[in-house]
């Protein structure tokens, strides 16, 4: 394509100050620089909730351990799980669909640059609001604490009475802010994935990432908005007086339980989705074959977006619903397996007879299928209510989630990380050191989380501070803890490997992969209109139908 | 962006996409509409479980008239956006202006009920659960009229500048669409509120 390439004059790069650098980065509205933004505050944010996660294994170590305050113990795992959903893996979700969904579909931009950038900020901006409440938690008092009630803040215990000073306001107000923020983009990404498609890219031809991503907004549009609901509620009550979660006035502890797993269990799947779509575009081009069952994929991922908007209330089944309720949540929960299994089985029969190519982002991509798998089954496991009456508040269900993020959606993320970084940075990644990372990940992650599951069946209980010697538990949590060092190493090999390639790296040049979506057509990096002419597909796989004329995918749609 | 196209082999040229505006007013409409739903069921959850008075039954009064203001501020948005797609531009501005003075009208209406409740029944957001809802419920739809009315006001400054054409048609459809999303959730906010909650 090398048509494919025009001169404006001053859009050439070349060095400028770096006070217009950071100028441009500061007020850019332009979908691939937000998209790498987003990328690069989420591992900031990563960072800062990988050092939260080991302050807290670190104390959990042995038992009798007095590493930190309980108080400190307590704002650890709040502010770990709060920082990892929300400014982590939602940015870099929304980075990627933002950098990605326009180039696949043939676009300039996203549909309204501003509000993408608009969007940005307040994704960003809330999360420094989160992490100003270590400084501002007491209202400036001197020192200042960070919000200390659990990442659901659970009323009664957000409530004035347990949470004073401002720390779970800032809480409040991040979530809030950041998911005006979210829903900013999800809009974004709707208006452009439906409007603005080059020719012929009809939404039976989108690549799969492009629709997976068209579910995913939709379910941000259903899923954020009750949460931010919630927190309208719950400033009410603090501000103003309001008795929404006010056990005392005669209002309702559980019903906050409810609106919070409204939002809390479709955002696992607006977490996973985008996965789901990372998978469906790297494993078809690293097995040398198109994906499996097209259409299937679609309804299943339509379908999970229906079916997982009716499955929260498995969050509670220890709160005492009644037998209706527990039954129809069982029974949604486990529905929900059939799709996701459905996704499963078309991975592998793309695999199945391909040429597969074990490149590092295969490598996570493969990671990723047995990890999650094992992850929706003890998902299954604890649909059952009874099973999930005797294991519920344990570290079973720490483990069992953390395999789904770290197994499932962190592994995903990796990948998209080695198979689309030569197209944002024009420099390949070091595979030496992507191996290296994925075996070392592969071993903490193994070590950290399958033998986390142990402790948890032997009772030990989540978001104590420490525990009684001679359970059983002791050797478990020490092994638990190293695995979760060999996962910070992994993670700093993987930074090292981002910043020594993008100086470093093998040039990428437009098409490393041989791969078919259009984002390969251009440039690596893409010039900053994207496509110098609109193109115009004619199938699924349109830089098939340019490599191969005699035999183009068109034939057979 | 240049206006030749590059092809891919067998492409067919005929193309039609929906509008970026309407899209994405739907998608905020949808959002919209899940925010509205958990107040709504907040208030019919907590219905009959205050505590102690006043009751809904005890001081609310039914607003009709304020009622048939908001619904008919649809009917003159409607036209009002129909008359500038054919370019009537004093008519659009005059249903326009009557558009808002009735989404005024709505508003003066609410405050005079808020006024009634807070200073002759002494029901405030912190009184009991029926005035925590019962606020948070009408003044989100009372904060999206106000909305509304900024942006119809933003509007209606830019028809008295002239500004306002054929051109800016779509946006107000768009608009008009926003608008239209308030009245359907007064019907709702209505029905909950001062039939079924009574």
């Amino acid at each position: 394509m090398s048509s494919n390439a025009i001169t404006i004059p001053g859009a050439q790069i070349e060095a400028r100050p770096w006070v217009d650098e950071l100028h441009l980065w500061l007020t850019t509205v332009d979908h691939k620089r937000l998209g790498i933004l987003y990328i690069l505050s989420a591992l900031l944010f990563l960072l800062i909730g990988g050092v939260e996660a080991l302050i807290i294994r670190i104390q959990l170590m042995h038992s009798h351990n007095n590493f930190v305050s309980p108080e400190v113990f307590n704002r650890m795992f709040t502010m770990h799980g709060t920082t990892m959903i929300f400014f982590v893996a939602m940015p870099v979700l929304f980075g990627f669909a933002n950098y990605l969904a326009p180039l696949m579909i043939g676009a300039r931009d996203m549909a309204f640059p501003r509000l993408n950038a608009f969007s940005f900020w307040l994704s960003f901006l809330g999360g420094l609001l989160l992490y100003f409440s270590f400084l501002g938690g007491s209202g400036l008092y001197g020192a200042g604490s960070a919000p200390d009630v659990g990442w659901w803040s659970y009323a009664p215990l957000g409530a004035r009475a347990f949470s004073p000073g401002h720390s779970s306001d800032y809480w409040t107000l991040a979530l809030l802010v950041s998911g005006f923020g979210s829903i900013g983009t999800a809009i974004n990404i709707i208006a452009t994935i439906l409007c603005l498609r080059c020719p012929g890219m009809k939404i039976n031809r989108m690549p799969l990432l492009v629709w997976m991503n068209l579910v995913m907004a939709g379910m941000v549009l259903l899923a954020i908005t009750p949460l931010s609901a919630a927190q309208i509620m719950l400033l009410i009550d603090r501000y103003l007086g309001g008795h929404f979660f006010d056990t005392q006035a005669g209002g309702s502890a559980v019903l906050w339980m409810h609106f919070f797993w409204i939002f809390g269990h479709p955002e696992v799947y607006v977490l996973i989705i985008p996965c789901f779509a990372f998978m469906s575009e790297i494993i078809p081009v690293f097995s040398r074959k198109p994906i499996f069952g097209y259409p299937v994929m679609v309804a299943a991922t339509v379908c999970i977006g229906f079916v997982s908007m009716s499955v929260w209330a498995h969050h509670m089944f220890t709160i005492g619903m009644n037998s209706y309720a527990n039954s129809f949540f069982t029974l949604t929960t486990m529905a929900v397996g059939v799709p996701t299994g459905i996704k499963i089985f078309n991975w592998i029969g793309t695999m199945w007879g391909g040429r597969i190519q074990f490149k590092t982002p295969m490598l996570f991509s493969i990671g990723f299928l047995f990890q999650f798998l094992i992850a929706g089954l003890t998902g299954i496991m604890m649909a059952a209510s009874p099973f999930d009456w005797q294991l519920s508040l344990s570290y079973f269900v720490v483990a069992h989630f953390h395999y789904v993020i770290v197994g499932g959606i962190l592994f995903a993320l990796f990948a998209a990380f080695y198979y689309w970084y030569p197209k944002m940075t024009g420099r390949m990644l070091s595979e030496r050191l992507g191996k290296c990372h994925f075996w070392l990940f592969l071993i903490g992650f193994h070590l950290t989380f399958d033998v986390m599951h142990i402790p948890g069946v032997l009772g030990m209980p989540r978001r104590i501070y420490t525990y009684e010697p001679g359970r059983g538990w002791d050797t478990l949590n020490l092994i638990v803890t190293i695995g979760a060092f060999i996962q910070a190493l992994a993670i700093l090999v993987f930074l090292a490997n981002l910043v020594i390639s993008y100086f470093k790296g093998a040039q990428a040049g437009n098409d490393p992969w041989d791969a078919w979506t259009l984002e390969w057509s251009i440039g690596s990096p893409p010039p900053v209109y994207n496509f110098a002419t609109v193109p115009t597909v004619a199938s699924r796989r349109p830089l098939w139908d340019l490599k191969h004329p005699e035999d183009p995918d068109s034939h057979y749609e | 962006m240049s206006a030749a196209t590059t092809s891919f082999p067998n492409a067919s040229p005929a193309w039609d996409l929906p509008s970026r505006g309407k899209v994405a007013m739907a998608g905020l409409i949808i959002a919209e509409s899940a925010i509205f739903t958990i107040f709504v069921v907040a208030y019919l959850f907590y219905l009959g479980k205050s505590l102690t008075g006043p009751t809904p039954r005890e001081v609310l009064e039914t607003p009709i008239f304020y009622t048939i203001c908001l619904l008919s501020s649809s009917l003159t948005i409607h036209f009002a956006a129909k008359s500038l797609e054919r370019d009537y531009t004093r008519l659009f501005l005059g249903l326009w202006l009557l558009t808002i003075a009735l989404g005024g009208a709505f508003l003066y209406g609410t405050a005079q009920e808020w006024h009634r409740l807070i200073f002759e029944h002494g029901l405030t957001i912190s009184t009991n659960l029926f005035g925590t809802t019962y606020y948070s419920l009408v003044g989100l739809h009372a904060f999206h009229v106000t909305a509304g009315l900024i942006m119809l006001l933003a509007v209606a400054i830019c028809g008295f500048a002239g500004h306002m054409g054929v051109s800016q048609s779509s946006r107000v459809a768009v608009l008009s669409m926003y608008w239209h999303f308030v009245d359907v959730v007064w019907v709702v906010v209505f029905t909950v509120v001062y039939v079924l909650g009574r």
